[in-house]
């Protein structure tokens, strides 16, 4: 499948079909991840339920500590 | 240069007043102002020189750390001789700072900041900077700005990657709402790396914020929470007003303000990423350097000292002993082996 992910055209394998598994995917597991799909805020409590589809709009932020 | 060409004569800021959005009034609004930046490494230099060259009225900026090599990548306003010396990077910022910009006040204070100290260093201050690499103290300014009315900006960077965020009580999400939990561990920049092109694109966020709020020109503010990765060629920025929690224990309608209430600070803390273990002493006196040096002379080892810290080496540690009373103890991560050097040394 194949989506925008942070502003850039990115293929996804299909399997990849959660936002938990496309946090997953990105290597973002241990971190904490604010998601946006299509322009809405995704709580954590619903990254596992909620389905992501082709050309689907999503950014993902994730926080960091260094600086 | 005589003293006519000095002072309230000069055209420093005439750039700055040019640019209509600040002109000569915001320009007065910003020399009354007082900047409280957390932190002296790669992003609190980048901010203090940006305000103290923009001509904030006050500077502070607090930091428990002392100069390294490896600091001078991307830490400003660092030179090698503040490595070779060890200087504390709150007394070699406030050097530097000072040179930059002699018409502001400017104070570099060499602490570790727990919540008692913080809510000293607030009073009077119109906003708070974010130069912290670690989540604890960031929960800290968090808390404390939000119990004290005043706006913070959050800044991090690891990698090519950076991010930020202005937190303003009453109206934005809070950190606490943002992050829920308290991220353990992760990448830092002693592990993953950093460049510092990165460093500046999260400072030029952060003091862009800063200029916004210090001349009162609210509706420019971003509202969003920004991040990219330089490397990646990736730029994101999104609104997250819908985080914000009633029910947050920093920000909420009952706010508990956690990490001012709990003691969480510990004693001894290691530092992350860095193989090296800080123990605080909590008798609040200042440490006699000499007097130590004179000990640790006695034991086997080398001593060096500058007037702000004695470094002691047997080697494979080196113990920093500053004068608030910490120590660094560098070469390990555990806080039981370093506890016991420390007292065999000192008793
Ligand atoms: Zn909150």
């Amino acid at each position: 499948m194949e989506l925008i992910l942070n502003g850039k055209k990115t293929e996804l394998p299909d399997s990849v079909n959660t936002i938990t598994l496309l946090i997953n995917y990105c290597k973002l597991k241990k971190k904490v991840v604010i998601v946006e799909l299509n322009g809405s805020i995704i709580e954590k409590n619903d990254h596992e339920g909620t389905s992501i589809e082709d050309g689907d709009q999503i950014e993902l932020v994730h926080f960091v500590g260094g600086g | 240069m005589t003293q006519k060409g000095r002072g309230m004569v000069n055209n420093r800021y005439s750039r700055q007043e040019l640019f209509p959005q600040i002109g000569i009034e915001g320009q007065q609004k910003i020399r009354k102002k007082h900047v409280l930046i957390i932190g002296a490494g790669a992003l609190g230099t980048g901010s203090a020189e940006n305000l103290v060259r923009a001509g904030i009225g006050k500077i502070t900026i607090v930091d428990r750390d002392y100069v390294e090599y490896s600091n001078l990548q991307r830490q400003q306003l660092y030179t090698e001789s503040d490595a070779i010396e060890r200087i504390p990077k709150a007394v070699a910022a406030e050097k530097r700072l000072r040179n930059v910009n002699s018409e502001i006040t400017i104070n570099g204070l060499v602490l570790d900041v727990t919540h008692e100290e913080l809510e000293q260093l607030v009073v009077g201050v119109d906003l708070i900077i974010d130069g912290t690499d670690n989540f604890d103290t960031r929960l800290l300014i968090n808390d404390t700005a939000l119990k004290f009315n005043i706006p913070w900006i959050y800044g991090a960077c690891v990698s090519s990657y950076g991010l930020s965020y202005t937190i303003i009580p009453g109206k934005s999400p809070c950190l606490n709402c943002l992050l829920e939990t308290v991220p353990m561990g992760g990448a830092t920049c002693d592990t993953a790396g950093i460049i510092s092109p990165v460093v500046q694109m999260v400072v030029a966020y952060q003091t862009t914020e800063a200029l916004k709020l210090l001349v009162e020109d609210y509706d420019a503010l971003r509202n969003k929470l920004v991040c990219f990765d330089l490397w990646k060629n990736e730029h994101t920025a999104i609104k997250v007003d819908g985080v914000k929690k009633s029910t947050c224990p920093s920000c909420g309608t009952n706010p508990e303000y956690p990490f001012l209430t709990y003691e969480r600070q510990m004693k001894s803390t290691v530092l992350c990423g860095r193989n090296t273990v800080q123990i605080r002493s909590h008798q609040g006196q200042e440490r006699d350097l000499e007097e130590l040096a004179t000990t640790l002379r006695r034991q086997e080892g080398t001593v060096e000292r500058n007037p702000y810290l004695v470094s002691y080496t047997l080697s494979p540690h080196r113990l920093v002993f500053f004068k608030d009373g910490r120590v660094l103890i560098h070469g390990t991560n555990d806080i039981t082996e370093a506890k016991t050097l420390y007292h065999r040394l000192l008793g």
